[in-house]
């Protein structure tokens, strides 16, 4: 076993698409909440496999998605600066700001780069102590332990010209805003596997309690997907709603226990704006007081921050699982990867980006079509 | 962004660059160093789960035959209501 390509299987993914077209029998609307699994479900065409009665509607699962304007336009003017470094993930350059993309202002001459961890970034830090090296940190929890170490090694090795621009966002939160929408109609949830290998899926017990719906841990492969949406429908179909893990192989009930103190050693919960959403309460990471000469906000103080979003990119109601990105009418035509309005355009896990590359609508104008399932 | 890859590990490294437990990943043939800070418990041979550098979680290679024991059994349940007239 490599634990990868036997869960893309052709004929087990047949299998337990059967199991679950055998198991349905009324209308139900699930949401997953990862972009790196929207990007799957919609690449090699699950949502075809289904019966009719199942729709998988795509959550704020993009954290390169929900990145507020203002954070960008931010991280932008940092980079202007001549002293400076700016590092980020590679999906984060491409995001509109106000006026600039990442991209835009190292066209125009800021020594913007991509790495691959934050202890790249760290690296850098060390072999240009006459620069400041700003890492842009933005993810969920999943990426939050790497984050964390790099700041705590900067600490314990005193690099003092390396700092963060902290955009962290929390998954939990964001799941209750949406089941505390008057339009949600998700009736249960997907949780994301590798945000679940960090944290655990204790806190989770509470939301499916509250809410009355099913929470299933649930992997990458299209073999967990599908597994996951069986698990899903089983409980809801039997009226039950309980947290369950289908990720077995890599989620733990209490999660990455080291992982978890290091993050609480660096990072505090903090309110987040997520952007298409809004603010939402307890639903951010921001460094804590102790290592607060490492939090960029501070080291450089950008103000007369005026962000403006488009006004007619709808990435709010798509984060939230109320409209499909093609039921934008910017989709496609005046919105593109090359040309995006909203940020779910840019990120390779982002709806409309998985929309507008896997996706074809059928001629006679039928709902949208993975080019997986339709054989192209 | 929140991809991570299984890779098994190759070996350990004694030599700690940074202070942190670092070990050579192998993913497919490609070679990586990661930071098994996070996993204490990994061994050589073993397989983690990597993300951004950061091995995660060792994978359940029990947990991880479940859902095929699982497949099999509808497979057989299938088989049963065929031969069924």
């Amino acid at each position: 076993m490599r634990f990868l390509d036997e869960y893309r299987d052709y004929k087990a993914v047949q299998q337990m698409a059967k199991a679950i077209r055998r198991s349905t029998t009324r209308p139900w609307t699930l949401m997953e909440v990862c972009g790196g699994q929207t990007h799957t479900i919609v690449k090699t065409g699950l949502q075809e496999l289904l019966p009719k009665e199942i729709t998988l509607v795509h959550g704020p699962g993009c954290p390169v998605c929900v990145t507020p304007v203002d954070m960008i336009d931010r991280a932008v003017a940092i980079a202007q600066r001549s002293d400076v470094i700016l590092c980020s993930f590679g999906d984060m350059l491409r995001v509109p700001g106000s006026a600039q993309s990442l991209f835009d202002a190292k066209a125009s001459g800021a020594d913007v780069r991509i790495v691959y961890s934050p202890l790249d970034a760290l690296n850098l830090a060390r072999s240009n102590p006459k620069r400041e090296i700003v890492f842009f940190a933005v993810g969920f929890e999943t990426t939050a332990p790497a984050n964390a170490m790099a700041v705590w090694e900067a600490e314990r090795e005193n690099i003092a010209n390396f700092s963060m621009l902290v955009s962290h966002v929390l998954v939990p939160p964001a799941m209750e805003a949406i089941l505390s929408s008057p339009a949600c109609r998700v009736q249960a949830f997907l949780a994301a596997g590798h945000v679940c290998m960090v944290m655990g899926f204790e806190e989770y017990v509470p939301i499916s309690q509250k809410y009355g719906v099913p929470i299933v841990v649930t992997g990458f492969e299209p073999l967990d997907l599908l597994e996951g949406v069986q698990m899903t429908v089983a409980q809801l179909e039997s009226g039950r709603a309980e947290v369950e893990n289908q990720y077995a192989r890599a989620v733990r009930r209490s999660g990455n226990r080291p992982a978890q103190e290091r993050i609480a050693d660096v990072f505090e919960v903090t309110r987040r704006a997520w952007r298409g959403i809004g603010e939402i309460p307890s639903s951010g990471l921001r460094l804590r007081d102790g290592y607060r000469r490492f939090d960029a906000e501070f080291r450089f103080s950008v103000d007369c921050i005026h962000a403006e979003e488009s006004s007619e990119c709808i990435a709010g109601l798509v984060l939230q699982g109320q409209r499909k990105p093609y039921e934008c009418p910017a989709f496609g035509t005046r919105c593109t990867p090359d040309t995006p309005l909203g940020a779910p355009m840019v990120s390779s896990e982002g709806a409309c980006a998985a929309y507008f590359h896997f996706g074809r609508r059928k001629e006679n104008g039928d709902p949208i079509l993975s080019t997986a399932a339709a054989g192209d | 962004m929140c991809l991570a890859v299984p890779g098994k590990i190759a070996a350990v490294l004694e030599d700690e660059n940074l202070g942190l437990r670092r070990g050579k990943v192998d993913f497919c043939g490609i070679r990586k160093e990661v930071c098994l800070d996070y996993t204490p418990e990994a061994r050589v041979g073993d397989y983690v789960l990597v993300h951004v550098g950061f091995a995660l979680s060792v994978v359940d290679e029990q947990e991880a035959q479940r859902v095929f024991e699982a497949l099999r059994e509808l497979d057989q349940l299938d088989e049963l209501q065929e031969s069924t007239p």
